[in-house]
């Protein structure tokens, strides 16, 4: 009986199970990995092309102008359109009916950063060690990866190499529930505001509010990940996006931190449950370089 | 207003610099970031030679991607600067007199540019591709066990720069921002 089991559960794992080689995998990051690298999204151009539009400053204008040329250029001779390639990280939606065969599913994807970032010419900035025996990998690996399982037999996968300028730009702040949504958008104000012109404006703002102390900053960074021009789903989520991003663009820090009216492109807001003493909130700042490719397998 | 300059910079030509002034750069320059502002300026403290001639010398903050074959060099926009500012004193001291990079400086540096008649220029921040057309030969002349952070012989040609900080002490991340402020 229990051998039958076994056979039964093999048989069955085999047909409701899709399989899916890990190679695949590794093949498809490396993809992505030069693309998005390379190849600007067509949201963000719209988007600094709206931006060009609208800048009063001349100083300004020029920039994106510069901006919008240099996608140009990086588009036909594969050049990638900053010399940051930034950290890669990876989004995977797993579906659970998903059974991934030929190895191991974290080395598999950072084989495929690795040949992205060695075939595809992009810059090697990951330092192992930073302070037992700093060394750069020589491949940008490791990728940050973030698994989730999901409903379903596919794979989606979003891959944003991020860059360290504006990171380092980013900030987390356990506030207080008292401070409320004030409090939020003060910090959200300043600390754009305090980035200036260092994290390569326009930009845009990833907003996190609420989870733990690691989820915020989680939050904050996928809120990055969405398309220029996609408001929250979340009506009051909504307003404020578009409040808060006016009262950025009021600072003057304008395109290349110059002056101007063009700050930021987008301000994107996630909320999630927070536990009834904290109140995490979370600013992650992406350059204009905003390199978001996802794919579904 | 544009000007074309070409490198080594003199005193006379630093001196006529103001914020805002359109720069279109050619000849030799450097390339340090992190790593090798901190060997250079060991090498300073130790008074051994540095691998360049640092006289009227122009650094650029960049650390660019491999070169594709036939290119001459990969992407290759200005990183941060605020992350040299504690090495920047003992290289104007040195001669060096203009400085290549994106985003605002600290008192020191800006109070350094100033008492050595030097000059912070801005290159457009991730405009990497488009700067990299200006780059007609590139060499690693030291610590090639940097990679993207070694140091690099760049020849430019018209390379598209805008005068942030002059030697009057001048700022344009503070005045073009107080300019556009509408709060």
């Amino acid at each position: 009986m229990h051998s039958f089991n076994l056979l039964f559960n093999s048989v069955l794992t085999h047909f409701i199970m899709r399989e899916i080689d890990v190679d695949h995998l590794a093949a498809v990051i490396a993809e992505l990995s030069i693309e998005a690298s390379t190849v600007a999204n067509d949201d963000l151009v719209k988007s600094l092309q709206g931006a060009l539009k609208n800048e009063s400053s001349p100083v300004g204008r020029s920039v994106l102008g510069q901006l919008l040329e240099n996608i140009d250029i990086a588009r036909e001779e594969k050049t990638p359109i900053c010399q940051d390639t930034g950290f890669t990280v990876v989004y995977l939606d797993v579906g659970q009916d998903v059974h991934f065969t030929g190895g191991d599913l974290t080395e598999a994807i950072n084989r495929g950063v690795a040949a992205g970032y060695v075939d595809g010419y992009l810059r090697k900035s990951i330092v192992r060690n930073p302070i037992t025996d700093p060394q750069n990998t020589g491949d940008n690996t490791p990728a940050i990866i973030h698994t989730h399982i999901v409903p379903g037999e596919k794979v989606g996968i979003t891959l944003l190499p991020k860059g360290g300028g504006s990171e380092n730009m980013s900030r987390l702040k356990m506030m207080k529930p008292a401070d409320g949504v004030e409090g939020i958008r003060q910090f959200v104000i300043d600390t754009v505001s305090n980035a200036g012109g260092n994290p390569c404006p326009p930009t845009v703002v990833g907003v996190g509010v609420g989870g733990t102390f690691d989820h915020v900053a989680w939050l904050a960074k996928k809120a990055i990940t969405r398309k220029h021009g996609q408001r929250s789903p979340n009506p009051k989520l909504a307003q404020w996006e578009t409040q808060w991003l006016e009262e950025i663009n009021k600072l003057g820090i304008g395109p290349a931190g110059l002056g101007g009216n063009t700050t930021s492109l987008e301000l994107f807001i996630e909320e999630h449950p927070r536990h009834i003493a904290t109140f995490p909130v979370a600013v992650n700042i992406q350059c204009h370089a905003d390199r978001v490719k996802t794919r579904t397998i | 207003m544009q000007k074309k300059l070409t490198t080594p910079l003199s005193e006379e030509t630093v001196r006529d610099l103001k914020i805002g002034d359109e720069v279109l750069l050619s000849g030799t320059i450097y390339t340090a970031r992190d790593a090798a502002h901190k060997k250079l300026v060991d090498m300073l403290e130790k008074n051994e030679p540095l691998p360049f001639d640092i006289k009227g010398s122009v650094i650029y903050y960049v650390g660019p991607t491999p070169a594709r074959p036939g290119q001459v060099i990969g992407a290759a926009g200005p990183t941060t600067s605020y992350r040299m500012d504690s090495f920047v004193k003992p290289l104007l001291q040195a001669g060096m007199k203009g400085m290549i990079g994106k985003g605002g400086r600290s008192q020191p540096v800006l109070d350094g540019i100033k008492e050595h008649n030097a000059v912070y220029f801005g290159a457009t921040g991730g405009a990497a591709a488009l700067l990299a057309k200006t780059i007609k030969k590139a060499e690693v002349i030291a610590f090639d066990e940097l990679g993207a952070e070694a140091v690099r012989k760049l020849l430019v040609e018209d390379m598209p720069l805008m005068v942030i900080n002059d030697p009057e002490g001048n700022d344009l991340y503070i005045q073009g921002r107080e300019k556009w402020a509408r709060v």
